[in-house]
């Protein structure tokens, strides 16, 4: 054993050494790279000796850690950089839109519902508008103003953007975690969502605001709304994976479906940035008619379906009948 | 006491991983979260007398004094995880690791997965969903670890440094597990009380060097101590055993 530990310690040392260097990266050449990969199979012949000859020694329990070290580095992923964002945009977030077309539909039926219930309950029921918006809110429609005139006077359009899209990603995250709980979590927040704009809505139409409202809003609110809807379709299929799990087990299950949905995340958070920009540049602002409103508002949308849809960076396809001779 | 798991390896060895408990877990966070809070403080110090600048969040100054403080403290477990490898400062002075289920390092993607979840793990206060979920799930992760696929572990890279003292079995006289404990006594010396000391070095001393008086012993120095325990190591005799 003595003979064995001193005829291989140099090489356990070199490997120490080895990965210290490869952690760091760039400093690693292209022969040490390779000859750590080589050594992985000589240390774990080594490990499987010092565990037969000396189980709870310090030797195996250095060459177990050795062994971890060595594993963890040569399993590392290289980082993705400007190709992985590529294929990001190209295969993965319009493979997982249109998983979720339907879902989609369904999450943008169910604030559409939502949204006439509150509508409804609003019209009907005028002094509940309290569960939905606060005392000053209340106290400046009804005096004939909507509580977003004059906010640029109080706070700047930057400082605003970035208030309203930190919040606006908050809640599209918490749509899509929020369907761990079986997915009702995710119709919870949606359905909330819904109820509250078709009350607002329904409030201001009776104080005969409703036109400056869908003036303020339709810039930045189809983008907004559309994100609400496909993380919730997101968040949906999370909850789904757990009740009908695909693979072997619920955890594997859920596991490959937040990866799988994730990459949609991103570009939701993305565009809920550009959607804070228009909230806090344009829509407030008196300067842009509703006609310039309506186009950026449209345009934006245009674009979320065009990345979603990958048709933005979709490779061309081959002519096959050239290549056949056809 | 850790549990541990085996995790199949390519080369047919398996790989044993120690996983870190709630406690080891809860440690970690709390390390963490002071230096997230000092360092967003530290900055809102900065930007308020050095800068000048207004902590108003209304005013036009708030991109510059509290937003950065605010960058600081949100997103810093998402990016020191993936800058540092699925480690942060918290974690790397609790000796714990994030790794994949299969013991790798996690992807960029895990990684931020993993922190999404936090938003669920955090509720409704104090992490007691994340918590809860250590303590009921197989592997003690929390729900954005199952969400990711990543487990968090021992980083025992400490013990690695064994093998960097194995030259020293070439030239003792001793036998592998009494150098493996002269070993340890070495590395946790500076962390033993002056009692301890004696008491532990005068032992082993007196069993290894026969002829070696207790009481002699027991007068040396501390330094002395340290000295004696050193020649062990590097001792020259003909070997003992095979």
């Amino acid at each position: 054993m003595r003979a064995w530990i001193i005829a291989r310690a140099g090489t356990w040392r070199g490997l120490l050494e080895s990965i210290a260097t490869l952690r760091l990266g760039r400093r690693a050449t292209m022969e040490q790279a390779l000859g750590v990969v080589e050594s992985y199979r000589g240390l774990a012949r080594d490990l499987a000796t010092a565990r037969r000859l000396a189980p709870n020694s310090r030797t195996t329990a250095g060459l177990e850690s050795l062994y971890a070290q060595l594993h963890a580095l040569i399993s590392r992923k290289p980082r993705g950089g400007t190709a992985g964002l590529r294929d990001l945009l190209r295969v993965d977030i319009p493979q997982a839109a249109r998983e979720l077309r339907s879902r989609i539909a369904g999450m943008a039926l169910l604030m559409a519902a939502s949204a006439a219930a509150g509508w409804w309950m609003i019209s009907t029921f005028p002094t509940l508008i309290g569960l939905f918006a606060g005392e000053a809110m209340i106290a400046r429609v009804e005096q004939g103003h909507l509580w977003t005139e004059g906010i640029l006077n109080i706070t700047p359009s930057s400082v605003m953007s970035v208030g309203i899209l930190a919040n606006n990603i908050v809640v599209s995250v918490l749509a899509f975690c929020a369907g761990i709980f079986f997915g009702l979590g995710t119709f919870y927040l949606v359905a909330l969502n819904g109820m509250m704009l078709g009350a607002v809505f329904a409030f201001v139409h009776q104080h005969g605001l409703a036109a400056a409202l869908f003036n303020f809003i339709i810039a930045h609110g189809p983008v907004e709304l559309s994100v609400i809807c496909v993380a919730g379709a997101s968040g949906v299929a999370l909850g789904e994976s757990i009740i009908r799990p695909t693979l072997a087990t619920r955890r594997d299950s859920f596991q490959a479906c937040a990866h799988r949905f994730a990459p949609l995340l991103l570009l939701c958070a993305a565009l809920l940035v550009g959607c804070g920009l228009i909230e806090g540049f344009v829509s407030p602002d008196p300067g842009f008619p509703l006609a310039s409103r309506v186009v950026i508002g449209v345009s934006y949308w245009t674009v979320m379906m065009i990345l979603m849809s990958g048709g933005l960076f979709r490779r061309p396809t081959p002519d096959i009948s050239h290549s056949m001779g056809t | 006491m850790d549990e541990q798991i085996s995790v199949q390896s390519v080369t047919g060895v398996d790989l044993t991983l120690n996983l870190a408990g709630p406690g080891t877990r809860s440690y970690a966070f709390v390390i963490d979260w002071h230096i997230r809070l000092l360092l967003g403080c530290a900055w809102l110090l900065l930007a308020s007398y050095a800068m000048k600048l207004s902590l108003n969040a209304r005013s036009p100054d708030a991109l510059l004094s509290l937003l950065p403080a605010a960058v600081l403290y949100f997103l810093y477990h998402p990016i020191l995880e993936v800058v540092m490898h699925g480690k942060t400062p918290g974690k790397r002075i609790a000796g714990i690791r994030i790794a994949t289920r299969s013991g790798g390092t996690p992807s960029t993607a895990s990684l931020l997965i993993r922190n999404l979840f936090r938003l669920i793990d955090s509720l409704p206060a104090l992490y007691a969903i994340g918590l809860i979920s250590c303590f009921v799930t197989a592997n003690r992760v929390r729900i954005g670890d199952m969400a990711a696929g990543t487990l968090l572990v021992q980083d025992d890279s400490a013990a690695g440094k064994t093998l960097l003292r194995l030259d020293a079995l070439s030239g003792s006289r001793l036998p592998l597990d009494t150098l493996e404990l002269v070993d340890q006594i070495l590395e946790r010396w500076p962390t033993l009380a002056l009692d301890n000391k004696r008491r532990i070095a005068g032992s082993l001393l007196a069993r290894v060097e026969p002829g070696s008086d207790a009481a002699g012993l027991a007068d040396l120095s501390e330094a002395d101590l340290h000295a004696r325990l050193l020649a062990l190591l590097t001792a020259h005799a003909p070997t003992t055993d095979g």
